[in-house]
């Protein structure tokens, strides 16, 4: 039943997030083009959704994933499905918080922990280096794999670079770091620009 | 009652931040630092540290963690159940309420165009956020290693359309985190052992010295 699978992957997920909810994507993207939910073009799209709306990507995530998988847009079976996806994300993190605050706070002193985030710690940056260079390759080629032909996307890589010469000429002119948004609409433009007109 | 009041004021004060705050879970950090140390002086500077580094470990959304912990602080395990309730409830609406017509949003030419090229920034975003906590990251043998194969097992298998989901990555990463821990114990315990032998001789050596 589609209620309990959403509300299982994405406590799955929310178990298995270290490190913040970058950290969540490579699982999250695994997870949901298995169960056949979305395409990876679909994923990219709900991400760049749940980074432009305020609140924790990981929420964002499972409330849109949810909504969309539960039923059709503004019925109940919507609503209860992401109900249940956004349950899920958060259970995890709110046991073991609880557990940590009110019982054993010295388990995060507890050496094996420690080790063990030791070794988690490198495998997320991994994770979200390396899902971001598989996307990358996918959407500048157009491809999944190397058995499929190859095709290349000038606007998508003229887009990228565009997209980091911006950031990298606001980020030096403001001092600040530049809000996800901006790039957003930028490349949004953009993407009118090029697909759109050319 | 008194209580009560404070439970209502912890939703609102998580139910402003989680409106407010863009960017995930560090950027909340720095809003509850403002907000809720420095203004409200709910927590001791030093809490505050420790909100921090267990947000950071434990698994979860960061918001999350900060949110529940902070409530546990403020008003117990409903304190708790609120807070988190304060920071999920505007994602959750603001969220659904896209759900509704983003379907039909699509549905237009210009919007499909918008989001090929929002696709590549998010690409980008994503790429950016990694090198960020690459740079944080405390490079020794181990973490360079697990990085290293991380980054070249998920390129690798996924051009050559081998699954493997990350979740195992993941856990593999942690196992060996544990085990090169317990192989550092295991080794450090043999040179005390050897260290203590040699302190031995020596003090051998020297009370035969001394008999002769």
């Amino acid at each position: 039943m589609i209620f309990l699978e959403l509300f299982w992957t994405f406590f799955k997920l929310g178990a298995l997030t270290f490190g913040g909810g970058y950290a969540m994507i490579p699982i999250l993207t695994d997870e949901v083009l298995a169960h056949g939910w979305l395409t990876s073009e679909q994923i990219l799209n709900f991400i760049a959704v749940a980074e432009s709306t305020p609140g924790p990507i990981a929420i964002n995530m499972a409330t849109f994933i949810g909504a969309s998988q539960g039923g059709l847009p503004g019925t109940i079976a919507s609503f209860f499905g992401a109900f249940c996806a956004t349950l899920g994300v958060v259970l995890p993190s709110f046991f073991v918080i609880l557990l940590i605050a009110s019982v054993i706070t010295g388990l995060m002193r507890f050496a094996g922990v420690k080790a063990f985030l030791n070794g988690v710690r490198p495998v997320v940056v991994g994770l979200i280096i390396g899902t971001a260079l598989t996307i990358f390759i996918s959407v500048m080629f157009s491809i999944d794999s190397v058995f499929v032909p190859f095709n290349f996307d000038w606007r998508a890589v003229s887009i990228f670079s565009a997209v980091v010469i911006f950031n990298f000429v606001l980020k030096k002119w403001t001092k600040k770091t530049v809000s996800p948004i901006i790039l957003i609409v930028f490349s949004a433009i953009l993407g009118i620009l090029f697909y759109g007109l050319f | 009652m008194k209580k009560i009041k404070t439970l209502f004021v912890l939703f609102l004060a998580m139910f402003k931040i989680g409106l407010f705050t863009f960017g995930g879970g560090y950027a909340m950090i720095a809003v509850i630092e403002r907000e809720l140390v420095e203004r409200k002086k709910w927590l001791q500077h030093e809490e505050f540290m420790d909100l921090i580094a267990i947000a950071e470990s434990t698994p979860g959304p960061i918001a999350i963690n900060s949110a529940t912990y902070i409530g546990y602080k403020v008003g117990g395990f409903f304190g708790s159940v609120f807070a988190t309730l304060g920071v999920a409830l505007p994602s959750f609406v603001i969220i659904f309420v896209i759900s509704l017509f983003f379907n039909k949003f699509l549905s237009f030419k210009f919007v499909q165009c918008a989001f090929y090229g929002i696709q590549s920034c998010v690409a980008f975003l994503i790429l950016s956020a990694g090198f960020k906590m690459f740079k944080k990251l405390k490079k020794n043998l181990l973490s360079v290693t697990l990085f290293v194969l991380t980054v070249g097992c998920l390129v690798g298998f996924s051009l050559f359309a081998i699954d493997f989901s990350s979740i195992f990555y993941i856990l593999i990463g942690g196992a060996v985190g544990v085990f090169i821990y317990f192989i550092s114990l295991i080794s450090s315990k043999k040179d005390k052992i050897e260290n203590v032998d040699e302190q031995n001789d020596q003090t051998n050596q020297q009370s035969k010295g001394d008999e002769l």
